[in-house]
């Protein structure tokens, strides 16, 4: 097994720093609460959040950011940048992934005590999101298996609800990911115990085509607790039509944890 | 907890204690120094849900990196010698833009934006002294504490006492013969800080170490004369080997897991390749193997001896009014002499049994950090390492903290630990095969000595 302890990867050949992208939107008075801190999947960037979230989570009083992930990363890297933007805020950081963002948060946890963390319909089961995927959207999906680009598509990521301009908009800002962070998705060691031991939350749709129920399930009893469900809603919490329901929720159980 | 609950019978008559036991901090745990060792501890404590009461005798964070300090060895030029990712908090790293071997000030300023980051400082007490700690039996301590500007000393009981006052601020002069009679003006590299004060001066710098080489080069740039003197020949490595940091390079042998010959075989091969043969210079052939003395990494030093600025010379026989002679017979005449002999550990709260320190004052403590017969003592960052000390002192913190944790959550489980503790071979996280000096009293191996802390803290999770 490989020890916490013993990180020849980093003492040897340590991730390369990039510039990041990081969007801000901060609360009108700083009340002292913690930054929170979101991490997209794959695919998606600091946009995603910066449509509705963000600012809704700044006008809860909680100081908002969200990263970009870099280009051609692999899950080490992407880890290792959201623990460097993590460790640049002020405070300790809630920090919040979305899809393959929360397999990065995932990995991240284990490497920063995080002073909470929530994870928005996590793809941590790879292989069970594959035979989602592969059912939903198969030739958006098989390309990626081989290299090619993975092309997600409305069905996979929105409800009915969500105006088809809107998504459409949305499909076209849609980025591509490195070839390894796709075999990664499927293929990787399980997240490590999380130092700090935070108090983690585990969101997302029953109607998600990417992760199903039992996924949710499972990675939510590995994390503790029962997910917090928003029926008919797609994979995209924070773009779908009814983003402002899982984010308040989310909200609701922050404050909660914070002044437990 | 059950003990904290009031008992019927004072819900029955309702005394009211008008003389409550405030000093008694019940299961909180004082931290003894508010430098990266005792931030660290402070972290990782509260983590594990510890009351911590931190005191500091500054009035800032920083320990031994804050250059306003009195007791920082910080001089302007200081870098790191181990580089970034050796050096930074397993779970807190340095900016990844930063360069391999920050400056002493960003090393500062990392270390207050972890203390600002954690929210340590509403735990520390500044300007506090600590003056004495005592056992009380059962496990616990009185700590008494005084203001650093005088004033009326306190005594408060805790459960277990951290001590993290580091190890580099006691300057270890050796008795020179003549030493009183020198004409000169002598200073410990404790109190070197600007080069302006070498500028067109005749130096002697005394030591080989990392400070001792750095003064010397430092010399090299701003004094008229320069003699270095060492005891014995040094491997100088280079900060840099085939375009990586040096400790880097280490650490990829260590990875593979090359046995010590072998390590000391190439490294002899890349030091003679890159370096070349320093005895050209002067300089003696090392009288141990690679790995045996503490690394000096210094790419300059050869630099300048190459250039003729420094004159190596062997170890100072006496001190002579206005000259110095030398090992070898010679005679030379500094106006400044700086001695880099390096520091020695001091606990002037501690009585010296409470560490079983010996006659020279060297403590001996369990994996150079836990009291061997006080469960609830334990020091924090009191090693010398082939990489940097924070990552080292955090582990430590963790190993402590869980294992102050465990006593109290699972006392058969504990002393199940303790007692397997106590069969650890020393050599399995001791270097024992070093050049005999104080230097090396608290020397690891980085890498044998986290997976000695890896299995303890395997042991040390609660059930």
């Amino acid at each position: 097994m490989k020890s916490d302890l013993l990180r020849f990867d980093d003492w040897t050949s340590p991730v390369p720093p990039v510039s990041r992208e990081v969007l801000t939107a901060l609360p009108a008075t700083d009340e002292g609460l913690p930054p929170v801190l979101f991490v997209p999947g794959l695919g998606h960037g600091a946009w995603a959040f910066a449509e509705h979230w963000l600012a809704h989570t700044a006008s809860r009083g909680f100081p908002a950011h969200a990263m970009s992930l870099r280009d051609k990363g692999d899950l080490r890297s992407y880890a290792h940048d959201v623990v460097q933007v993590a460790a640049s805020l002020p405070r300790q950081v809630v920090l919040v992934g979305h899809g393959a963002g929360a397999l990065v948060v995932a990995r991240a946890l284990g490497r920063y005590p995080a002073r909470a963390a929530v994870l928005v319909a996590p793809v941590l089961d790879g292989w069970t999101s594959l035979g989602a995927a592969l059912r939903t959207n198969p030739f958006g999906t098989l390309p990626a298996l081989f290299g090619g680009r993975l092309r997600l598509s409305r069905r996979q990521l929105f409800s009915a609800d969500l105006p088809a301009a809107e998504a459409r908009e949305y499909l076209l800002r849609l980025g591509r990911a490195g070839a390894r962070a796709h075999v990664e998705l499927v293929r990787h060691a399980p997240p490590p115990r999380p130092v700090g031991s935070p108090s983690t939350l585990v969101v997302g749709s029953p109607d998600d085509r990417v992760v199903p129920r039992s996924s949710l399930d499972r990675t939510a009893r590995r994390y503790g607790a029962a997910p917090l469900l928003f029926p008919g809603m797609g994979h995209d919490l924070m773009l779908d039509a009814k983003w402002v329901e899982p984010i308040d929720a989310i909200m609701d159980w922050l404050s909660k944890e914070i002044t437990a | 907890m059950a003990a904290f609950l009031p008992g019927p019978s004072v819900c029955k008559d309702r005394r009211v204690h008008d003389t409550p036991d405030i000093a008694d901090r019940h299961d909180a745990v004082c931290v003894i120094g508010a430098g990266a060792s005792g931030l660290a501890a402070i972290k990782n404590l509260r983590e594990h849900s510890f009351a911590v009461d931190c005191y500091e005798r500054e009035t800032s964070v920083g320990g031994a990196w804050n250059w306003r300090h009195d007791r920082s060895p910080m001089y302007a030029g200081t870098h790191l010698i181990s580089s970034r990712p050796l050096t930074e908090f397993p779970d807190f790293p340095m900016p990844d833009t930063w360069p391999d071997y920050p400056h002493h000030s960003q090393l500062l300023s990392y270390v207050e934006r972890y203390a600002a980051h954690f929210g340590l400082g509403e735990h520390i007490w500044f300007g506090t002294e600590v003056v004495a700690v005592t056992p009380v039996g059962d496990g616990r301590w009185d700590v008494t504490t005084r203001s650093t500007g005088g004033g009326a000393s306190r005594v408060q009981r805790y459960a277990a006492v951290v001590v993290a006052n580091g190890h580099n601020w006691s300057p270890k002069t050796p008795p020179y013969d003549g030493l009183v009679t020198f004409r000169g003006q002598m200073i410990h590299a404790s109190a070197y800080k600007d080069p302006a004060q070498l500028r067109g001066r005749k130096v002697l710098v005394i030591g080989g170490g990392n400070t001792g080489c750095d003064i010397a080069v430092e010399a090299a740039q701003q004094a008229t004369t320069v003699w270095h003197s060492t005891r014995r020949g040094y491997w100088y490595a280079p900060k840099y080997v085939f375009g990586r940091p040096v400790d880097q390079v280490n650490d990829l042998m260590l990875k593979w897991r090359l046995p010590l010959r072998l390590r000391q075989w190439l490294v002899q091969k890349t030091v003679r390749l890159t370096v070349g043969d320093v005895t050209r210079y002067g300089l003696p052939v090392p009288d141990h193997r690679p790995f045996e003395s503490h690394p000096v990494v210094n790419s300059q030093l050869v630099y300048y001896l190459g250039h003729g600025r420094i004159t190596p010379v062997p170890d100072i026989a006496r001190f002579d009014g206005a000259s110095v002679e030398l090992a070898d017979g010679r005679v030379i005449e500094p106006d400044l002499v700086i001695s880099a002999t390096g520091y020695l550990p001091r606990f002037e709260f501690l009585a010296p049994e409470l560490l079983d320190m010996d006659d020279n004052g060297r403590p001996d403590l369990h994996l150079h950090a836990f009291a061997r017969r006080h469960p609830t003592l334990a020091v924090i960052g009191l090693l010398q390492g082939d990489a940097g000390l924070f990552p080292l002192a955090h582990w430590q913190s963790v190993a402590v903290a869980r294992w102050l944790r465990l006593r109290l959550t699972d006392p058969v489980k504990a002393a199940a630990v303790q007692q397997r503790e106590s069969s650890r071979p020393l050599r399995s996280w001791s270097r024992r095969q070093m050049v005999p000096s104080t230097r090396h009293w608290f020397e690891v191996s980085h890498t044998s000595y986290l997976r000695v802390l890896d299995d303890l803290l395997k042991h040390l999770e609660a059930a």
